[in-house]
């Protein structure tokens, strides 16, 4: 009975995808904030499915993001490692894993956050990307030194 | 061959500002080619009020034999017609082989950087960095003291004071104590106060002026500016605690030396001018030798 409730579950929460990236062991409650620092916004033509606090055995509990027909970059997964430094990411094709891998903290992040010091010229009409180094201690904002040490969900654009 | 920018005092190790301020003495000295940079334009981007900046830059570029070009106020030039800064950069890198910039953006002189086809010196971006009046700020200590293991009191508006938290950055890796005074609400940063222990720096803070004044070789002033204030009242009060008189410095070292980035308004009394102690208007035409080495190092 047991382990069909857990069948049941998983049905309805890891369902199978044919083709795409399946963003797996996200910190439980950082899905919505995964999606918008991987820039799938509303307008997006892929199928997009979240689960959120999903329980899990070694992390109590999880967040799962999956996205149909399309195979994210190493580049744009890195990014998640910033909020979710646990996350594994799995290509799918034809319903089977083809690559798993885990996300690594990129050194320098740029167009992702927002420099949250009004004074920085990155906040200004210029032609440019807001640009971060990723310090131990936070971002640091490469245009004006500004660091960002806490609450980085509340400066990604 | 990469260009090289002079966008911020944390770009120099301790070794290079040594390098610096060592050829920096050799031109005060008078030993130097006078048509060293004979043939070379520098133009001046000042997109906010400046006097001593602008004048010393200007100066140590006639000195080496060449010559500046500058675009006036903000008002007469093509900013004022909602031109981006990437794009007056791109001009302008046309018409000279080096850039000085002042800018109220913070980040505007390393953006500067990215788009210029020649090296950009930043001469002040809003309340971030300012490394030539870092620099000069040394060299002027230097005259009077070796840098290493000092007292140093910064004192006024250490929030939003450029030339204090780039002259801290820099005193760090001389291993310098640093003594802060400051009105509530104009401290040092909390994030600089930090990278600054990281580093190892000693930072005591400082309730009022005669509790830090034997204890100390420099004093370093800067003004507080009457904007950061509500009203004028509390203005006045607050500059009249912070005040350098004739009779605060009775109990002060007698190598103590007394700087200002200038202009100073009501910080200092005139009075203190004629004392041995003061050196801030040797620390302005420190400006020239300084920016003399700056000017030979990106255009040679």
């Amino acid at each position: 009975m047991k382990k069909n409730e857990t069948n049941e579950n998983e049905g309805l929460l890891v369902r199978r995808i044919k083709n795409g990236t399946v963003i797996d062991h996200i910190d439980g409650g950082e899905a919505l904030n995964v999606v918008k620092i991987l820039g799938i916004t509303g307008t997006t033509q892929e199928a997009l499915s979240i689960a959120t606090n999903v329980p899990s055995r070694n992390m109590g509990c999880k967040d799962i993001v999956k996205l149909t027909n399309r195979e994210l970059s190493k580049e744009e997964v890195d990014r998640i490692a910033l909020i979710s430094p646990r996350a594994t990411i799995n290509i799918i094709r034809n319903f089977k894993v083809c690559e798993k891998k885990g996300v690594e903290i990129p050194t320098l992040i740029e167009g992702i956050v927002r420099c949250p010091n009004p004074g920085c010229i990155s906040n200004t009409n210029e032609p440019i990307r807001s640009k971060f180094n990723v310090l131990p201690k936070g971002l640091h904002c490469y245009y004006c030194d500004w660091v960002i040490s806490k609450d980085l969900t509340s400066h990604i654009i | 061959m990469e260009l090289r920018h002079l966008i911020s005092i944390g770009d120099f190790d301790r070794h290079e500002i040594d390098k610096l301020l060592d050829h920096a003495r050799q031109l005060d000295q008078g030993t130097y080619d006078k048509n060293a940079l004979y043939g070379k334009i520098l133009a001046t981007l000042f997109f906010e009020p400046s006097t001593r900046t602008r004048m010393s830059f200007e100066s140590a570029m006639a000195r080496l034999g060449g010559t500046s070009l500058s675009v006036g106020s903000v008002e007469a030039c093509s900013i004022a017609k909602g031109e981006t800064l990437a794009d007056t950069i791109r001009v302008v890198s046309g018409y000279a082989d080096a850039i000085v910039i002042r800018h109220p953006k913070e980040g505007a002189a390393r953006l500067a950087a990215e788009f210029s086809t020649v090296p950009v010196i930043n001469a002040g971006d809003g309340a971030g960095q300012h490394p030539s009046q870092t620099l000069l700020d040394l060299y002027t200590i230097q005259q009077s003291m070796p840098l290493d293991k000092i007292d140093v009191a910064l004192i006024g508006d250490l929030r939003y004071g450029r030339t204090a938290h780039s002259l801290a950055s820099a005193l760090s890796l001389y291993h310098a104590r640093l003594h802060t005074i400051s009105p509530k609400g104009l401290e040092l940063p909390a994030t600089l106060a930090a990278e600054l222990s990281d580093k190892g720096m000693q930072i005591v803070e400082h309730d009022d002026l005669e509790g830090v004044i034997s204890e100390v070789d420099v004093l370093y002033v800067t003004r507080i500016q009457r904007e950061r204030f509500p009203d004028s009242a509390s203005y006045f009060n607050v500059t009249s605690s912070y005040r350098i008189t004739p009779e605060l410095l009775c109990g002060a070292r007698n190598h103590l030396i007394i700087l200002h980035p200038l202009p100073r308004v009501d910080e200092i009394d005139p009075r203190v001018d004629k004392l041995p102690y003061a050196r801030y208007f040797e620390q302005s035409r420190n400006g020239v030798p300084v920016r003399m080495a700056m000017l030979m190092r990106v255009m040679q």
